[in-house]
Parts: C-alpha cells; sequence; structure tokens
C-alpha cells in the first residue's frame, strides 16, 4: 500500500523535476565542443575528459627532465589538431573563448595556466615572423676585460 | 611521475680526464691539421623518441675566436629569432640568452670579439642554488630551468659567474611551440634543446656556419669521433673562469 503511494506521489512529480533540469541547463549553457582535426582521439572521450591532465603533467616531466619525445600526450600535439583556423587566416588560439580547450574549462570554472608560457597556436613553419628583431644588432655590450 | 631532478653529480673522474687531454693538446697539434670537417655536425647517435638522455653523451660547444668576426652577430639574431626572444624594446630587462662580448687587453690593444652564452657547467652553481629543483642539468649535459616548477626567485641569475640568465618581467605571447616562455620564470641558452632531441644543432651554429663564420662546432664531447672531441683533442682550448671549478661545456680557441 505504502509504496504504491510512493511510486504515484514520484509520477506526480517527475514532470516537475524535469522542468527544473531545463530551466538548469538554460542557466549554464554546455560547452561547445570544437571537433580536432583527426579520426579520433589519442585515447577515448571518456579518459581524456578526466585524466588528460594527469597524462599531460606526466609527460612534461618526462620531456622536460629525460628528453623524452614520444608525441601521444605531448601539449603540442593537442594543440596542433584541436586549434580551428580563423576565417581571417591563421589559427586561433585554442585558450579564446569558445574553442577546445576554453569552453570546458569556462564550464567547469577551471583556469587553465598552460597558455602563460605555451603557445596556444600550431607552430607557423611556413611564415616568417614579423616584428623579430634583433635586440642588439649593431651595438654589442662593451665590456674591457684582460683576458 | 619520475623525480623532478635527475640531476648529474660532479664527476671529479671525468675533471681529471678533461684536464689531461687538455695538457697533452699542445703536444699533438703538429699532425691536428687534418682534423677539420672528419665528421659533419658531431651529433651523436639518434635516439629514438622514446628513449630518455643518457650520460654517455655530454653536449659541448666548441668557439674558435678567431674565426669570430667583430661585427657579427649573427649567432644572436639565430637565437632571438628560433626562441621568439622578442624583447620590449626594453634591452635591460629583456631576456637575452646569448651575447656578443667584446674584450680587450689594455696592455696591448688586442681585441677579441666573442658570443657568450650559458656555458652549461657540469657543476652547476645554478642549480646547487635553485631552492625548488626547477634549475636542473640534463643527463646529457645541458642545463635548463623547469618553468612548471621556478617560482622566480632569480636566486640562480646571482649565483652563474656568466651573467647567462634573464628573468622574464612582462607578459609573453606568440611564443615557438617548442620552446614555452613566460613571465615570472627565469631563462637562458637551452642549446637549443630541441633541435639537439631531433639530431640538429643549435640554431647559433648554423647560423654561423651560414654567414661564414664557421666559428662554432657543436657536438659530443664524450664521443672521441665527433668533430668537437677531436678539436679539443688537437688544440689548446680554455673555459672562461676554469678557477672556479664549474667545467663548462663550452669552450674557446685563440682566446
Ligand atoms: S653558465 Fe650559469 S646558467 Fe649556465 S649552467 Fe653555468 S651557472 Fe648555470
Ligand atoms: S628563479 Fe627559478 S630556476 Fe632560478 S633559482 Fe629561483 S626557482 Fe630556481
Amino acid at each position: 500500500m505504502g509504496r504504491r503511494l510512493v511510486l504515484a506521489l514520484l509520477l506526480l512529480l517527475a514532470p516537475a523535476a524535469a522542468a527544473a533540469q531545463d530551466s538548469d541547463a538554460g542557466r549554464v549553457p554546455l560547452p561547445t565542443i570544437v571537433k580536432g582535426k583527426g579520426e579520433a582521439c589519442v585515447a577515448d572521450t571518456a579518459y581524456m575528459r578526466r585524466y588528460h591532465m594527469t597524462e599531460l603533467d606526466h609527460q612534461r616531466d618526462e620531456t622536460m627532465h629525460r628528453g623524452v619525445r614520444t608525441r601521444k600526450f605531448s601539449l603540442k600535439e593537442c594543440v596542433d589538431c584541436h586549434a580551428t583556423l580563423a576565417p581571417t587566416g591563421g589559427y586561433v588560439s585554442v585558450n579564446a573563448p569558445g574553442q577546445f580547450c576554453r569552453s570546458c574549462h569556462d564550464y567547469a570554472a577551471v583556469t587553465i595556466d598552460c597558455f602563460q608560457c605555451h603557445a596556444a597556436r600550431p607552430g607557423e613553419k611556413e611564415t616568417k615572423r614579423a616584428g623579430a628583431f634583433p635586440r642588439t644588432a649593431g651595438k654589442f655590450r662593451q665590456e674591457s676585460e684582460v683576458q | 611521475m619520475t623525480g623532478r631532478t635527475p640531476q648529474q653529480g660532479f664527476d671529479p673522474q671525468r675533471r681529471r680526464f678533461l684536464s689531461a687531454a687538455a695538457a697533452a693538446a699542445g703536444v699533438t697539434l703538429a699532425p691536428g691539421v687534418t682534423l677539420y670537417g672528419v665528421t659533419a655536425a658531431g651529433s651523436a647517435a639518434a635516439r629514438a623518441p622514446e628513449d630518455p638522455v643518457t650520460s654517455s653523451v655530454r653536449w659541448g660547444l666548441l668557439v674558435d675566436v678567431n674565426k669570430c668576426r667583430d661585427g657579427c652577430n649573427a649567432c644572436v639574431t639565430a637565437c632571438v629569432e628560433e626562441n621568439g626572444l622578442r624583447g620590449n624594446g626594453r634591452p635591460e630587462t629583456d631576456a637575452q640568452w646569448i651575447r656578443k662580448v667584446e674584450l680587450r687587453d689594455p696592455s696591448t690593444g688586442a681585441k677579441r670579439s666573442l658570443p657568450l652564452m650559458c656555458q652549461h657547467c657540469a657543476s652547476p652553481p645554478c642549480v646547487d642554488v635553485c631552492p625548488t629543483g626547477a634549475s636542473f642539468r640534463r643527463a646529457d649535459g645541458i642545463v635548463l630551468v623547469d618553468k612548471h616548477i621556478c617560482i622566480g626567485c632569480r636566486y640562480c641569475m646571482l649565483a652563474c659567474p656568466y651573467k647567462a640568465r634573464s628573468f622574464i618581467h612582462e607578459v609573453v605571447e606568440d611564443q615557438k611551440p617548442y620552446a614555452p616562455r613566460g613571465k615570472g620564470t627565469v631563462e637562458s641558452c637551452t642549446f637549443c634543446v630541441h633541435r639537439v632531441d631531433e639530431g640538429r644543432t643549435p640554431a647559433c651554429v648554423e647560423a654561423c656556419a651560414e654567414a661564414g663564420g664557421d666559428a662554432m662546432t657543436f657536438g659530443d664531447l664524450n664521443d672521441p669521433n665527433s668533430r668537437i672531441s677531436k678539436q679539443v683533442a688537437a688544440y689548446v682550448t680554455d673555459q672562461i673562469r676554469p678557477d672556479l671549478g664549474l667545467d663548462p661545456g663550452v669552450r674557446y680557441r685563440n682566446l
């Protein structure tokens, strides 16, 4: 008897709960996942979602300290694959609003520190960078020393 | 996760070997003339990407000061371009990984012009003083800063006798993908570690050869058949401030 009552109550409440969920989804929009270039990521999505930072941390120590240069979990490879082309030419930073890294991190409210140092766009092998200047060209620091 | 700092300890055995080699160099000078151009780049056997570096290699650089032209800045320009060291027009604080130094002997007026960069010391004081383990020496002798760990205290800058390090004061943008750099950390010459790991020579060495100077030889000091090993065996070469006992990987000839 009691069980039937609970079921009836649940059935009554169900539409209300669904409505509440809908409005939640509206309040915090889901991230837009920009599709990468290749067929599939280096590991399946569920794994990458949960463990990408563990893998990147591990890889960074391996590369930095031991000179291991495997590409599977290299941040450079992530950027190469996930950066999108801008309509005006060149690549958009993966750290720009709405782009691959940023959209998820904004949703999860987690700051990305990687791109304070790391390039957030693929390398431009083909284009010589304009504006690079030889800082000391033509005038050496004068040092008088006896050798 | 690996240990943060697999540092190479100071190796007195190797030090003795090196000083013995330097002492013997004067005697073997005569037949040494044919040694130029025996091996190409002097790079060690190619390493697979998954293999870690080992201490069987010690990267070194030899600068022939006689060939380094006064007024030539090709190495500095190449370094700036390669590593994306675009400054903010403030020479006092902009990063500088390699610089040209002019030396003059006041008693004779003799002048020398030479490039100076991180000397990749075998017993680096920058590593000794670093409180976090960010400054470290890779097994193959390349001294680096792990900017993930560096707190920007600049202790290493004070400890380095060669003024080789720079602190990054301002936000850096558009870094090269292979050369991450950022505000609040210290950096210095990496021997172009990203190129070395691919079996190439540092950008300065390549630029010097292209500019017709050919003053720089990069290679494995542990490989007796490398061009650099043959040269340091055949000619008298100097380390700068050898009295400090740091055993720099950069040596100078005709200083
Ligand atoms: S030259 Fe300076 S920065 Fe380079 S290894 Fe030696 S002490 Fe460290
Ligand atoms: S500035 Fe960074 S690398 Fe230099 S001593 Fe401090 S923590 Fe170490």
